[in-house]
């Protein structure tokens, strides 16, 4: 759902972009304290993942195609900040190496995206987490949950956009683009899950938000004292 | 501690090899059709919009995912380069953004360990 050039005005261009700058920008502050010698690797990965599967439009029904956004796996992998960091590299990248997604949309891709899929999307997931059981198989159903959840919002917030900017009303493009990305959405909850199994299963020490076992932080911590 | 850090190092090579066969390997096969929002506007009759609009920015060294001159003659292969450079651009583009922000709290690990 990267939104190109023309389809918005200067003022929603403005606005979305002010918010993912602040929200992104704090999200870099936040890493200077949040970066340490696996997280700085991991972010990477992470990065070089998310790009690559972003590559990888499956069909789904009616001649229309979807990816895999991945802003639930970043920020569960990794926190809503570095995780909203992560997502707005792969947008900046994509937009100025690519051609994919507008210069003047691209506050707007980074806030439906980075913000209201990533950072939003986290706390989705942290409600879902504390709400069930605490158990490796409800951690997985949270992030499922919440990334299917992400890409129906993320796809919400840009047709609120669209209809802002006049270029179509809100009555015609919601119910469509929410219909649409409901579907693509469960492609995003099976490859968020399915990841986030597999990191499990190799390294649960690597994922910030997995608190049911050994920690990266504690383990540091034992490793010193 | 240094066993630990190997396989760190694996997983992390490990899947970025995995990312990079995803984009080299899959990328070319990826569905063509237009995408949940591109297909909205067809659609609803507003994807002129962004068909009408010079894009603001005519810089991109690979626009579309397709390595510029093989792209006609050798699309899929256009796209499997795309891929694979934009796989490690991002990579190593992440990684260097993270250790230059990363400065003050690397300092005060150093300390902790130290200390």
């Amino acid at each position: 759902m990267h939104i190109p050039d023309g389809f918005l005005n200067s003022g929603v261009s403005i606005a979305t972009g002010v918010v993912a700058a602040g929200a992104i920008g704090i999200g870099m502050v936040k890493a200077r304290d949040e970066l340490d010698e696996k997280s700085v690797p991991l972010l990477a990965l992470c990065t070089a993942f998310v790009f690559a599967a972003q590559m990888l439009n499956f069909p789904v029904a009616g001649g229309t195609s979807g990816h895999f956004l991945g802003a639930v796996l970043a920020v569960v992998l990794l926190g809503p900040w570095l995780g909203s960091l992560v997502i707005g590299l792969v947008l900046l990248v994509q937009c100025l190496g690519f051609a994919d997604g507008g210069i003047s949309a691209l506050g707007a891709n980074a806030f439906n995206m980075a913000v209201v899929g990533g950072i939003f999307g986290y706390y989705i997931f942290y409600l879902l987490k504390r709400l069930l059981p605490r158990d490796k198989k409800f951690f997985l159903l949270s992030a499922g949950g919440a990334a299917w959840l992400s890409v129906v919002l993320a796809s919400g917030a840009c047709a609120v956009e669209l209809a802002i900017s006049g270029t179509t009303p809100l009555s015609v493009t919601l119910p469509t683009m929410l219909g649409i990305h409901a579907v693509i959405g469960v492609g995003e909850a099976v490859i968020t899950t399915l990841v986030l199994a597999i990191v499990l299963a190799a390294r649960p020490d690597l994922i910030r938000s997995y608190d049911y076992g050994p920690r990266m932080y504690e383990l540091d911590e034992a490793e010193v004292g | 501690m240094k066993a630990r850090k190997k396989s760190l190092y694996v997983f992390i090579f490990a899947g970025l090899a995995i990312a990079a066969a995803l984009a080299l390997l899959v990328a070319p096969w990826a569905s063509s059709s237009p995408d949940g929002l591109e297909k909205v506007a067809e659609d609803k009759g507003f994807i002129e919009k962004a068909e009408e609009t010079e894009p603001a920015w005519n810089g991109a060294p690979i626009p579309d995912y397709s390595v510029p001159g093989i792209g006609d003659s050798h699309p899929a292969l256009a796209t499997a380069l795309a891929g694979l450079a934009g796989t490690i651009a991002v990579f190593l583009l992440a990684w260097g953004l993270a250790l230059v922000l990363k400065k003050k709290g690397g300092e005060k690990d150093t300390a902790r360990l130290s200390g």
